[in-house]
């Protein structure tokens, strides 16, 4: 099957003709597609760069933003000297100017209101806005205390909202990132090498011989430096091996695709672990140096053979045999990737201990080619009088999950119902740069809690469609338009980068910093913002860590040496890991004591009825989360998801690539909106797959509303890790519907 | 100098940054591209081969959208690239038809628009903005002519394919495979 984009083209072309025909290159340099080289190079030169790092994506690649003479933003291209991206934007960094341009923005603060008997939005003026969120969120806190005050965030905006919330006494706070998204990696491998893998992953993939991705379509995400490292791997001639129940862009690029039967990792994974030991191909220097509960996990896998795992996983003895030795002859210079968004069937935590184990075993964790220790420098932190420490908060919320490491997003919701067991009662919620509609699955519950609450404040910059729950939306500015917290990054060496505002905040638009602040001192606690302008906070941290605002305005991102010592394991030496034992651990003894399984086993996880299919979701290059879908510039590059379902299916219920159909999943919640189908055969017959993030409700994103489905509102079954409590989403199927379930209704 | 292109399918993910970047860096109106992605997929489950490549204007050796240009304004410059002067253009399209790479589209201001190869960002020493961004650093710019460059290099050592060879118009985009 070939796709062009060429068709789309021409069909805009003759259909559309009024298409966005206003800053063309014809009104800029005259009617010349071949532009006049005078002419530009005239306007080049007057192009001013001014250094920022993206948030289109939590990578924060450093980059500059360009302006012409007018002052408005031409392109955005990634700095150089950035370890995040090298110089090279993503197409999401690229496309950031899309962000700032885009007409749909939010433009004023809104407040809830009722007219003639109907709720809507009414604009209002900041001082009201913050006013009324001040009043209501001091009156919150007289009555119930600070700690019912509520925080879910994402990204730099959320950095200072957690500020303020500290500040006035409450750490109920959390974030999708944790518990729908990477939790359960960072609980297996702290459990298992001390430390978490934290983001960027210090994977040493350029420098790797067999990199293995398990259910991680690097390429599909745009994780920029790994990305780019994973093409220099290619390059270098190493192996790439993918685990996926779909071919994957990744396992198109891979020496051994293991077309895997999904939900069966584990037991992939417990095979590998047995041919590494049973064939004597581990890394046995390495366990016996650094790594203790070998003996355990001997004996554990002793009979996890290729054969007992080819009936679970469908994937045939030999290739599980081929593929483990394939690893072990890279030894240490592989990498067993921990993935990122990996809460998939509850035992997830066990599964990214598997992982680590395997990293062992081969003796990757510390080694060139496998894991490097990263370093990052830290940013003093601006004066400000100690936090008040508030009786309960993220910790106690999500106590019943003994190794949460951060809030629980589910959990905090939660604690909005009110119940007489509820001892934590939730009352106001802020919500700040995260569409929670789309980001928590269990939407039922989502609108129960928010039904609940006495009061919420969405801060976002686009009005997607958590905004339609608040009682007051305000609107931020985007990234180019606004200072920001100093990017330390995590990585080979330390370095930091700066967010300089490249233009003035469009509309009546504001930075977070300013809004935390001004609430802040609405509430009493200015002490803690002792700024009338993030860049002194900004200014003032750069001259304690040896530099300014001025050089960093030059150069945009700076280095500085390592101090923890080399990037890889001192082989002459002793070596401690931040465990309990200062070793490895193989075999958990803290699972073990708090009644879990002290090393991974293999679970049966449901499976789809006749007629269902599991639903799988992913990631398009172009596209991050839901929030890009309206962003003129990846809009255009992609403005629905489709259904791929595979060709044998297609033909049972007769479907076609291009037919509109809707889902209906297991607990009968039926998709709002209609998908296309794409038959393709690089999807499995027992699972369905559609890109996360589509299918918007809220009529302002004039481009994405409506368009594609929307996975998380079909995610209601949730198979929660009870280790640390993220939330697994793979469990849900869906069965095709070919007629319009809502002809009669209105959306 | 002969200017080409190569593109290494084996690192390609699809990401379509080359489409954003040429689309910032050129003003082409959002809802047309000068370049894009296509995907193809051969075989049958769990055999299956993706190809996944950026295309564009093949700058071709003998391009018959010069060669059918009515008024002259698809001409073609010594060092290969193929352009359109846009005030010479009077929109008529048949180099639209006559491109088997479908790689020429009616700009909304009336002239036909396509790649150039960011002709305006060669004369300052920079590579094209589709190569400048590739986070795969898949693409490769250079002149052919010159044994050494690392264009040259990659076709003397690496498997390659043009498009629609069959047409006859000696495309000058290659794809490493």
């Amino acid at each position: 099957m070939t796709t062009s984009r060429r068709k789309f083209i021409k069909i805009s072309a003759l259909g559309l003709g009024g298409v966005a025909a206003s800053t063309t290159a014809l009104n800029m340099f005259g009617a010349s597609s071949y532009i006049d080289e005078l002419v530009k190079e005239n306007v080049a030169k007057n192009f001013k760069r001014t250094a920022t790092y993206c948030e289109v994506c939590f990578w924060k690649c450093a980059a500059w933003t360009y302006t012409d003479e007018e002052g408005s933003i031409k392109k955005i291209i990634g700095n150089e000297n950035d370890p995040h991206c090298y110089g090279r934007l993503c197409p999401r960094g690229t496309g950031g100017v899309g962000m700032y341009n885009d007409e749909d923005r939010l433009k004023t603060p809104l407040i809830r209101t009722t007219v003639n008997g109907e709720e809507t939005f009414r604009e209002a003026t900041w001082e009201e806005a913050l006013d009324l969120i001040a009043s209501k969120f001091n009156g919150i806190k007289e009555e119930f205390g600070a700690e019912s005050l509520a925080l879910i965030k994402h990204g730099a905006p959320g950095k200072h909202l957690e500020h303020l919330f500290q500040s006035f006494g409450s750490d109920t706070i959390a974030e999708p990132a944790y518990a729908q998204c990477r939790g359960p990696r960072e609980t297996g491998f702290s459990l298992t090498f001390g430390s978490w893998v934290g983001s960027p992953e210090p994977t040493d993939i350029r420098d790797t011989k067999c990199l293995v991705l398990i259910g991680s379509h690097i390429g599909e995400n745009m994780h920029n430096s790994q990305v780019q490292e994973m093409s220099d791997a290619i390059d270098n001639g190493a192996t790439i091996i993918t685990v996926d129940p779909r071919f994957s862009t990744a396992a198109s690029k891979s020496k051994y695709w293991l077309a895997i039967k999904p939900a069966t990792d584990i037991a992939l994974m417990l095979a590998w672990m047995n041919v590494l030991i049973n064939e004597n191909i581990y890394d046995k220097e390495y366990i016996e140096k650094y790594a203790t509960g070998f003996n355990e996990l001997k004996e554990h896998v002793s009979t996890f053979t290729p054969e007992w795992a080819y009936g679970i996983t469908g994937i045939k003895p030999d290739e599980i045999r081929k593929t483990a030795r394939e690893m072990a002859s890279a030894s240490p210079s592989v990498i067993i990737h921990p993935g990122r968004h990996v809460v998939w069937y509850g035992d997830d935590s066990q599964r990214a201990r598997a992982m680590a184990i395997l990293n062992a075993l081969l003796g990757s964790w510390g080694r060139r080619g496998g894991f490097y220790f990263k370093e990052s420098i830290k940013v003093p932190e601006f004066p400000a009088p100690e936090y008040p420490h508030p009786k309960w908060g993220w910790k106690e919320i999500g106590a019943k999950y003994p190794l949460a490491q951060m809030g629980i997003t589910t959990e905090v919701i939660k604690c909005a119902i009110p119940s007489e067991d509820n001892k934590y009662p939730v009352k106001a919620l802020m919500v700040a740069g995260t569409n929670i509609t789309k980001s928590i699955p269990n939407k039922k519950l989502l609108e129960e809690a928010i039904d609940a609450l006495d009061f919420m404040v969405v801060i976002d910059t686009m009005p997607m469609d958590v905004t339609g729950y608040a009682d007051v939306v305000l609107p931020e500015c985007t990234y180019l338009e606004r200072y920001d917290e100093i990017r330390s990054a995590t990585n080979r060496e330390p370095s930091i980068a700066v967010r300089i505002p490249a233009v003035a905040p469009k509309y009546d638009s504001k930075p977070s910093w300013w809004i935390a602040k001004e609430i802040g001192e609405r509430m009493g606690v200015g002490a803690y913002f002792n700024y009338t302008d993030y860049k002194e906070v900004i200014e003032w941290q750069l001259q304690q860590m040896g530099t300014s605002l001025e050089e960093m305005e030059k150069i945009g991102v700076k280095h500085f040496p390592r101090k923890s010592g080399p990037m890889y394991l001192n082989e002459t030496g002793p070596h401690e890991f931040p465990t309990n034992s200062g070793k490895i651990e193989l075999y958990s003894h803290e699972l073990k004591n708090l009644g879990f399984d002290p090393l991974p086993k293999y679970t049966r996880h449901p499976e789809p009825q006749q007629g269902f299919y599991r639903l799988n979701y992913g990631r398009a290059p172009m596209h991050t989360f839901s929030r890009t879908a309206n962003n003129p510039n990846l809009n255009d590059l992609k403005s629905e998801n489709n259904l791929w379902v595979n060709p044998k299916v297609a033909r049972i219920l007769g479907l076609k690539t291009g037919q509109e159909v809707w889902l209906k999943n297991q607990d009968d919640i039926i998709s709002t909106f209609s998908i296309k189908v794409r038959v393709t055969e690089r999807v499995r017959w027992d699972s369905v797959y559609m890109v996360h993030g589509f299918g918007h409700q809220e009529k302002k994103l004039s481009r994405a509303f409506g368009k594609g489905i929307n996975d998380t509102e079909l995610i209601t079954t949730v198979a929660v890790d009870p280790i640390m409590g993220g939330t697994g989403m793979r469990g849900n199927f869906v069965t095709i519907l070919t007629e319009n379930p809502h002809k009669n209704t209105e959306i | 100098m002969r200017y080409a292109m190569v593109i290494d399918t084996l690192k390609c993910v699809g990401c379509s940054d080359c489409v954003v970047a040429c689309q910032t860096e050129n003003d082409v109106p959002i809802g047309y591209c000068r370049d894009w992605i296509t995907e193809t997929v051969n075989g049958a489950y769990p055999n299956i081969e993706l190809e996944l490549k950026s295309e564009r204007c093949n700058h071709c050796e003998n391009a018959p959208c010069v060669r059918c240009c009515p008024t002259g304004a698809s001409h073609q410059l010594d060092n290969g690239i193929v352009l359109v002067t846009g005030d010479e253009c009077i929109g008529c399209g048949a180099c639209i038809e006559s491109c088997p790479y479908d790689a020429r589209f009616q700009h909304p201001d009336g002239y036909v628009d396509k790649c150039t190869f960011c002709h305006h960002r060669l004369e300052k020493g920079q590579l094209p903005a589709c190569v400048s961004v590739c986070p795969t650093k898949c693409m490769y710019f250079g002149d052919l002519d010159n044994p050494n460059s690392e264009v040259s290099e990659l076709l003397k050592n690496r498997k390659y394919k043009t498009l629609a060879p069959e047409a006859g118009t000696k495309p000058q985009v290659y794809y490493l495979i």
